[in-house]
């Protein structure tokens, strides 16, 4: 029996659907780990940016093309933007779009030719002086707080420098600017830097800038160049004072800034960090301490007001004043006492006198002269008191009641 | 002049006169006063002395950086130092 078949199906054969051959297909080409992560080189065609900001272009070369597809997250990480005809080294993996059975590569990293040379070289020299030890937190060296003299490694005509002197004249303008002028981009720049930064560091350290700036502006990648070459590298970690770098953009590093003391995203940062302390906070500090000039002044006059107002206190207690007042009240007081006890002695001595007055009246020789009776005495006052004591002729005194009389004895006693 | 004044100049740098000072000498000197007065140490006149001294330090710190004007100089390959002018940036 013949079929009248339009085809033939001979035996052995399997039968897919389409969609399940692309799948299949696009599994086969993600497990091919050489194929998940390769460099491809070739010329931009048929570069579209969409608005959903995925990148669609292919790569081509004299004999073939392929399609590529950058997906939005990556390409806005993408420093370099294509354009048809540029020659580029594409980063991604090889997988398939299945609803149109196409292969294409997904691009993670796009860099012009040449600089995907420069990138390796690049890490490369990254990961070997960071395994010297180059790059380790513990050789960074603090930046002085208040430098003064600071040193500058950059283009005497760039835009860095003058970003750099715009900043310093602001925040800073008592420091004091050395630079070391320098190409910064071409074969010459690696060479220039490092001998600039050599002659900043052989001056005398009284006029050796306390920090230097390494620092240029921004530029396409290749204008940056300089700052990742090994001598550079090497002449940053030798300066005998700290350096900032400040090359290029926020989004560029380069081996200068791993080396480097401190890192600024660009030459105007670098300038702001060297001058945190700035004027104006030189000013605070002047006024700080003129504050404190006052403010000792004044309480070393208080400590001695009330250390006089003590003395004085203790003065007045020891004052004599305050004795004479004191010795004055006793005597007053004794004054009073002695008073009373003279008019108690004087009463007691009236009334003892009155007393012997009377009884001297009653034994008194006065009475009894008053009846007659004389007391003859000789002048010298002795009583006579018999007949024979008196000589014939001696002149006597008589006593009677009212007074006294000479008299003269005519004849002794026989 | 007592003999305690003597600590006044101490206390400053040699060649006290703060108008020929530099920013730092002065700035040094302001706090070497401060330091002074706040010790409590100087008699009463070498304090009011100090005192007026620190504030004379003080004006011409202030004026120091009033005037204050960017020097800049360059460091010529040879090794010697020459003003730098600023000229046109390239961009």
């Amino acid at each position: 029996m013949t079929l009248p078949l339009p085809f033939t199906t001979e035996p052995g054969g399997e039968t897919w659907t389409v969609s399940d051959l692309n799948r299949y297909v696009r599994q086969s080409l993600e497990a091919d780990d050489r194929l998940q992560d390769l460099r491809v080189r070739g010329e931009i065609t048929g570069f579209k940016a969409y608005p959903s900001g995925h990148w669609y272009f292919s790569l081509k070369d004299s004999n073939a093309q392929l399609d590529c597809v950058m997906w939005r997250a990556r390409a806005e990480r993408q420093r370099y933007r294509p354009r048809d005809g540029d020659a580029v080294e594409a980063l991604g993996a090889v997988t398939l779009y299945e609803a149109r059975g196409k292969y294409q590569l997904d691009v993670s990293s796009l860099a012009p030719q040449g600089e995907g040379a420069l990138y390796r070289e690049f890490a490369r020299l990254k990961a070997r002086l960071e395994a010297e030890g180059l790059f380790d937190a513990a050789r960074k060296r603090p930046l002085p707080e208040r430098p003064r003299r600071l040193g500058l490694v950059t283009s005497p005509a760039g835009a860095a420098l003058r970003d750099i002197l715009n900043v310093l004249r602001r925040r800073s303008p008592l420091a004091e600017v050395l630079l070391a002028p320098t190409a910064v981009q071409g074969p010459d720049a690696p060479r220039g830097i490092v001998a600039a930064l050599q002659r900043l560091g052989e001056l005398p350290e009284a006029i050796r800038p306390e920090v230097i700036l390494v620092a240029r502006g921004g530029g396409a990648l290749e204008d940056l160049w300089a700052f990742n070459d090994e001598a550079v590298a090497r002449a940053i970690a030798a300066s005998p004072a700290p350096v900032i770098s400040g090359v290029g953009h926020e989004t560029d590093f380069t081996i200068a800034d791993f080396v480097a003391d401190l890192r600024a995203p660009t030459p105007s940062a670098a300038a702001e960090l060297v001058t945190r302390f700035s004027a104006d906070d030189w000013r605070a500090e002047v006024d700080a301490l003129t504050e404190r000039a006052g403010e000792a002044l004044a309480s070393g006059l208080a400590a001695r007001r009330a250390a006089l107002e003590r003395l004085q206190a203790r003065l007045e207690r020891l004052s004599p004043a305050g004795q004479l007042q004191l010795a004055r009240q006793r005597l007053d007081d004794l004054e009073a006492r002695a008073a009373v006890a003279v008019r108690h002695q004087l009463a007691l001595a009236r009334e003892r006198h009155n007393r012997l007055t009377q009884a001297l009246n009653a034994v008194s020789p006065l009475a009894v002269l008053g009846r007659g009776y004389a007391i003859v005495r000789r002048p010298s006052g002795d009583v006579i008191r018999r007949a024979r004591e008196v000589q014939a002729g001696e002149a006597l005194v008589v006593r009677v009641s009212d007074g006294e009389f000479g008299a003269t004895a005519t004849g002794a006693h026989s | 002049m007592s003999p305690k004044s003597k600590k006044v100049k101490e206390a400053a740098p040699a060649g006290g006169d703060v108008e020929a000072l530099s920013f730092e000498a002065a700035f040094e000197a302001l706090e070497a006063v401060v330091a002074r007065l706040e010790s409590g140490e100087p008699a009463l006149e070498d304090a009011l002395a100090l005192y007026a001294r620190g504030q004379a330090l003080a004006a011409r710190c202030g004026q120091l950086l009033d005037r204050a004007e960017l020097r800049v100089r360059a460091l010529t390959p040879e090794g010697t130092l020459a003003p730098f002018e600023a000229g046109e940036a390239e961009g």
